[in-house]
């Protein structure tokens, strides 16, 4: 009956997931074609003589636009053509399609995203259980004060300043790119150093902003957790701190962090977007800032629609993660 | 009274005549942060008289660091550094003021729809707040943004608005939803209130501080966010703001050629004043949640 409910849980939830992507694609389909003047076909008349009439097709296939189909059919031929991964063709990178321009990129932002995220994740929870614990302390409750401020600063501004500093001036760092330009991609030990030292700094841009969001929520919940009775109870049992603050405190404030994952990877992937960006750093991010350059709309929609994606995914893995961690959902 | 908007969260606003008394501690940190967002509005009010000139004029020897005559050196055209930080303040603070409330105007009407009514319009309107809650907002932005054809403030404006509010009607509604259950709501309902005087009159003033709340974390996000579109270029890139410069020094190889002063400054600024409302909702938090209180909670033997 436990595993039963569980499941229910996962398929509400694959349910909703589902519905957000079609949301997602309708909202792909429907913004061009809202805006003044429908900014579809006008950049299709823009187009018109400067690209290859292959790209030119390709658009019209990306927009569902052909001017003897109702906006109708377009919708579903646009939705049809999405789902069989026809995303059309890049202008950027003539004449390669939009699915591979994103299946050559997307693992570079997955790396540099999960990298960033899962230690950002664990630095921040760790310093947000300190600073509950401990507080009262001057460092505990500075702590709190200083991300708090942090947590203002623009992620490009941190990546830009760290460039100049770390990667310009002091040339610790290198200050673009992936790779290293003699490195040839293969499962080699150097390759891998080359790797992790080019996304050294992105990364670390992107920590040293997130990190307080996760800090700060983990810091709150503990507090409130820790006013509960039954932690009461537990120091009237005799019980030592470090337990307490353990398996009372920071696993029952965990499960809300978890909760507002959703929007806090949204924030990082937007500041991924700007930080790819400042560092030439080859992810998706940096191709959707290319493609809006360049209005390559086929390659921004498709880019779009991956980011959703992956953010989905993401959650529903959280989502799995939660219910082994609370049992009550199964309960309910 | 302004003041009432820092009253506690759960319990309800006390009569007229006692509101009147109830002044909240300020902390340290809500005058630090009031007295930075004090600065920085009136150097964008008296932007005219702090650095007189326009700001966009390429009257001076380009690429000078620091000096008596530009205190914040000049840019790679020619532009006084100061001058243009001082003037962008105004476009910075106007975004981040007007689309954090218009975001914080939609999160209160759509939270507390959802909430109050509960039931088959909750249940759409939760799906469309947990549909913009999960969709990145920034890549959205940059979609949303990058179709409009006239890049005027009011669209950059309204985008941010639409992309800003899900957090905000998230937390509104599940707090609408636990004030429904309480006894005076339920009171107000015997007595046969009409809806609108129960929201506006029981519920709404509970949630107060709540809407504060969101309104700072709103306008810091609009900030950041007007921020990054700017610097990618995608505002109004001749209008002076402090994203537009750092767009303008990024587009200049500002880095590359050691102007440290025209790209420090901006970002400086961006972060001053963001620090400046997120300390000050960092008070707020403590003021309105007991428990977040200094040594309310002694837990580690001392």
């Amino acid at each position: 009956m436990h595993r039963g409910s569980g499941l229910r849980f996962i398929a509400n939830k694959i349910g909703l997931y589902l519905l957000i992507f079609w949301a997602a694609m309708t909202l792909n389909f429907i913004i061009p074609r809202l805006m003044p003047g429908n900014a579809a076909s006008a950049l299709m008349a823009k187009a018109q003589g400067k690209i290859p009439p292959a790209a030119l097709k390709a658009l019209e296939a990306a927009f569902g636009i052909s001017t003897h189909q109702s906006p109708v059919q377009q919708y579903f031929s646009y939705l049809k053509n999405t789902l069989t991964g026809h995303l059309g063709i890049s202008f950027t990178y003539f004449p390669v399609p939009v699915a591979q321009v994103i299946g050559e990129m997307l693992p570079w932002t997955l790396f540099l995203i999960g990298f960033a995220t899962i230690i950002a994740f664990a630095l921040g929870n760790l310093i947000g259980v300190y600073s509950a614990w401990r507080r009262g302390a001057a460092l505990a409750d500075a702590l709190p004060v200083g991300f708090t401020v942090m947590s203002a600063m623009p992620y490009f501004w941190i990546a830009l300043a760290l460039l100049y500093v770390l990667g310009f001036t002091l040339n610790w760092f290198p200050i673009a790119h992936a790779y290293g330009g003699g490195v040839s991609l293969s499962f080699s030990l150097r390759t891998l150093g080359s790797i992790l030292y080019h996304a050294a700094l992105p990364a670390f841009s992107i920590v040293i902003t997130s990190m307080g969001g996760w800090m700060m929520q983990m810091r709150n919940n503990l507090v409130s957790v820790l006013a509960d009775d039954y932690v009461l109870l537990a120091q009237m049992k005799g019980l030592p701190e470090r337990e307490i603050m353990q398996n009372y405190g920071a696993r029952n404030a965990l499960l809300p962090v978890l909760t507002s994952f959703a929007m806090s990877l949204g924030f990082v992937v937007g500041g991924a977007v700007l930080v790819e960006d400042v560092f030439n750093y080859p992810g998706i991010g940096f191709a959707l800032v290319q493609a809006v350059s360049n209005s390559d709309y086929p390659l921004m929609q498709g880019i779009f629609l991956i980011i959703v994606s992956a953010v989905l995914v993401a959650n529903f893995i959280v989502d799995l993660l939660y219910t082994f961690l609370d049992p009550r959902i199964s309960r309910t | 009274m302004a003041k009432s908007a820092l009253a506690p969260a759960a319990t309800p606003v006390a009569p007229r005549a006692m509101r009147r008394h109830y002044v909240p501690h300020l902390t340290i940190k809500a005058w630090v942060g009031l007295s930075i967002i004090a600065l920085f509005v009136i150097m964008a009010v008296f932007a005219p008289m702090i650095a007189p000139g326009n700001p966009n004029a390429e009257t001076f020897l380009p690429d000078m660091p620091p000096s008596a005559a530009n205190p914040l050196g000049t840019t790679a055209l020619g532009q006084d550094v100061f001058r243009q930080v001082v003037w962008g303040a105004r476009n910075s603070l106007l975004v981040s003021v007007v689309a954090g409330s218009l975001a914080t105007f939609i999160a209160v009407l759509i939270g507390i729809t959802a909430g109050f009514l509960g039931g088959w319009a909750d249940r759409v309107l939760s799906f469309v707040i947990t549909l913009f809650l999960v969709i990145p907002g920034l890549p959205l932005l940059i979609v949303l943004s990058s179709y409009v054809p006239s890049k005027g403030q009011g669209v950059i404006i309204f985008v941010l608005a639409i992309t800003g509010w899900a957090w905000g009607a998230r937390t509104l509604r599940s707090q609408v939803l636990s004030l429904r259950e309480r006894d005076y709501v339920l009171h107000a309902r015997l007595v046969g209130q009409p809806w609108y005087s129960i929201v506006f009159a029981e519920i709404l003033p509970n949630m107060a501080s709540l809407v504060v709340n969101n309104l700072l974390f709103a306008m810091i996000g609009s900030l950041l966010a007007a921020a990054g579109l700017d610097f990618l270029g995608l505002g109004n890139v001749s209008a002076v703001s402090w994203g537009t410069m750092l767009y303008w020094a990024q587009n200049n190889a500002a880095l590359l050629n050691g102007l440290w002063w025209w790209f420090i400054p901006p970002g400086l600024a961006i972060t001053l004043y963001g620090g400046g409302l997120a300390l000050l909702n960092f008070s707020l938090d403590e003021i309105t949640n007991p428990r977040l209180r200094k040594r309310v909670v002694k837990v580690h033997a001392e």
